[in-house]
């Protein structure tokens, strides 16, 4: 069992997702570090990826600005090798099948395991593709995080049993990005995933305002802010990370109020 | 070939979001259902011949066999189809499919327009709504496309992520399918995509294999020695090859667009260059970095500037069973004037890496062997084009 329980441990959790390199690897550093410092209990670190299928023009954005910069996967290996000497958070990467498959799988999921990576989201692998990662997943106790999606329906029992870690809710259809509405009948998604596991939920995809955060908590087990946070980088480059802990504290703040 | 998971050896599979996978399923229900339906089958075959102008012709093209004095040469006449092109064939299936299953609009992605036409029109006749997604760069490389999509009352949406071009108008094909899955169905170009894109096009492509075996048999009372196509995707090369796969004497070879050439990066030859990943959907060979950064590919014809290939194609060349050749840029052009000049007949510059590869063959076989080049668009659209890549200033 990897520590990823520990973020759901007795709260709600707030995930921020960054993605590594944008604009540069000292930058993507000292915004982890303040998000972790105001509340940040998971930190959901993205490897970027040429072809980002599944998001939106923010994250897309990010993407290239971070290979753009220089960003690659063993770069972003010597940054969490890095930031583990004082973070003690759960940490889980969010990337593309090919960038870990390219890598050569066992080398990738095991240098997670020695760096001190939890978990790993991959958009690209449903439930029926999961063996392709699943088995070295296990051997170096790394957990394969399962997202269930707003038409998910019928799967959601089957994924949420062999679920690991936390299951990620896809809280809209499309992509990632920031949403004015959450339309999704996710009070009823949730309740599904609880009748078949205890592994703890939180709800991503287009929530920016602490007032989303706050009702996304309240109907699950945390929430994960991406595109709001890739905004607030986008606007301020290299000075971003005390307007990221800044939001990242009302963010906090507004789920804490759940409890 | 296809495993029940989509697979053809290690290729293939649904690498996708999990936002999709209903849809996928729904999607190979239907087509199981269909495709042995006999009033779905009915009304395809119509389709194909009175709307497309089925069976396309195999032309024995005597000049070109006896100026290059070797091998006996036909061409498979794809060109001939309405829209002018083999995607046709795909389209009209899976409209049709999608008519069947309920959708209302048709979404699909487009590199030099072809299939982007093909697609409108196939809307147009169905009377279902059509958008069109197609790289930026490519819109004003194929200005005339994009009119006349319009024109079929389609609306084209130019992509401006990532190189501008095919493989980002598939991503944004993808990402649309993922935000409105009720009424949409993604009509993908390629035999590629997720299980069960591969299969459901080579289907509706086989049509041309098994055109090829009756008309050669008829012709010639015997099978041919090689059938060649162009790759970008695969699909009128999967169509080429599929009835042949179980005869073993038969070769089957497939042409990759080197661009300038298989020792630089400007190239679009996948199995020649590529190594094994996961993208859009589907394990297979990739154009791609050491660290799995998918590739920006050049081919001087769009239809194939494309850094993956189909997973059968994949397994195809795994099993020894095709052969995949690099084609230059030049040599493409060179047999693009040479079948305009010696049978009369313009093919697209993409068909013209299969023609140039004939080119090479044909004078070192025997005149008692036979050679079939599937002929999958015509040329008229890359006039303009090779007109400036020989120096001319031709603008459409």
């Amino acid at each position: 069992m990897s520590n990823i329980y520990k973020a759901f441990e007795n709260k709600k959790a707030f995930i921020p997702f960054i993605t590594c390199g944008d604009p540069d690897v000292e930058t993507t550093k000292a915004v982890i570090k303040e998000a972790v410092k105001n509340g940040a209990d998971l930190v959901e670190i993205g490897i970027p990826f040429s072809d980002p299928t599944a998001e939106g023009p923010v994250i897309q954005g990010a993407n290239l600005r971070a290979l753009t910069g220089g960003i690659t996967t063993d770069k972003v290996f010597d940054m969490v090798k890095d930031l583990r000497k004082e973070i003690t958070v759960p940490m889980v990467f969010m990337t593309y099948a090919n960038v870990v498959f390219s890598y050569g799988s066992e080398k990738f999921i095991s240098t997670c395991h020695n760096i001190g990576i939890d978990g790993i989201i991959l958009p690209d692998v449903p439930f029926e593709e999961k063996e392709e990662f699943l088995d070295l997943c296990g051997k170096y106790d790394v957990d394969l995080i399962s997202l269930i999606a707003p038409t998910s329906e019928n799967r959601i029992a089957m994924i949420a049993k062999e679920a690991k870690g936390f299951i990620y809710v896809v809280s809209s259809l499309g992509v990632t990005g920031t949403r004015s509405e959450i339309k999704t009948d996710l009070k009823s998604i949730v309740k599904v995933i609880k009748e078949n596991t205890d592994v703890p939920c939180a709800i991503g995809f287009g929530i920016s305002t602490p007032e989303q955060a706050g009702k996304m908590a309240e109907i699950s087990d945390g929430a994960i802010v991406g595109s709001a946070i890739i905004k607030i980088l986008e606007k301020y480059g290299k000075d971003a990370a005390p307007y990221v802990g800044e939001y990242v504290k009302s963010m906090k703040e507004a789920i804490d109020l759940l409890q | 070939m296809t495993n029940p998971n989509g697979r053809f050896g290690i290729h293939g599979g649904q690498y996708i979001p999990e936002t999709l996978m209903n849809a996928v399923i729904e999607l190979e229900k239907a087509y199981d259902h269909y495709k042995n339906d006999p009033e779905f089958n009915r009304e395809l075959t119509e389709l194909f011949n009175e709307y497309a102008g089925r069976p396309s012709r195999l032309y024995y093209a005597e000049k070109m066999t006896k100026d290059l004095g070797g091998a006996k040469i036909y061409l498979k006449r794809e060109d001939l189809n309405h829209t002018g092109a083999h995607k046709i064939n795909n389209v009209l299936g899976q409209a049709l499919l999608a008519k069947k299953m309920g959708k209302t609009r048709l979404i699909a992605e487009t590199g030099a327009g072809q299939h982007g036409v093909a697609t409108a029109t196939a809307a147009a006749l169905m009377g279902m709504e059509c958008v069109v997604f197609m790289g930026e760069e490519d819109t004003k490389r194929q200005a005339l496309n994009v009119y006349r999509m319009r024109l079929l009352g389609a609306e084209v949406i130019p992509v401006k992520t990532g190189t501008a071009t095919l493989k980002d108008a598939v991503s944004e094909a993808m990402r649309e399918w993922t935000s409105r899955i009720d009424d949409t169905h993604y009509c993908l170009g390629s035999v590629m995509g997720p299980h069960p894109f591969p299969t459901i096009v080579r289907d509706f492509q086989a049509v041309i294999s098994k055109e090829i075996k009756e008309q050669i048999l008829e012709k010639e009372n015997r099978l041919p020695d090689a059938v060649i196509a162009c790759v970008g995707g695969g699909s009128n090369a999967i169509g080429t090859f599929y009835n042949f796969i179980e005869d073993k004497d038969v070769k089957l070879i497939g042409c990759e667009a080197a661009g300038r050439g298989i020792d630089g990066f400007e190239t679009a030859a996948t199995i020649n260059t590529g190594r094994v990943g996961i993208f859009h959907g589907m394990k297979s060979y990739f154009c791609q970095d050491e660290y799995g950064q998918i590739a920006p590919v050049y081919s001087i014809s769009a239809g194939l500037d494309y850094p993956g290939i189909g997973p059968e194609h994949a397994h195809l060349h795994d099993i020894g069973r095709a052969q995949y050749v690099p084609v230059t840029d030049d040599e493409a052009v060179n047999a693009f004037e040479y079948l305009a000049k010696t049978e009369g007949i313009i093919p697209a510059i993409e068909s013209a890496h299969a023609v140039a590869h004939a080119i090479k063959i044909a004078p070192q076989m025997s005149k008692d062997q036979i050679i079939v080049i599937t002929i999958s668009g015509r040329g008229d659209k890359d006039c303009a084009a090779i007109a400036r890549y020989r120096g001319e200033d031709i603008h459409e």
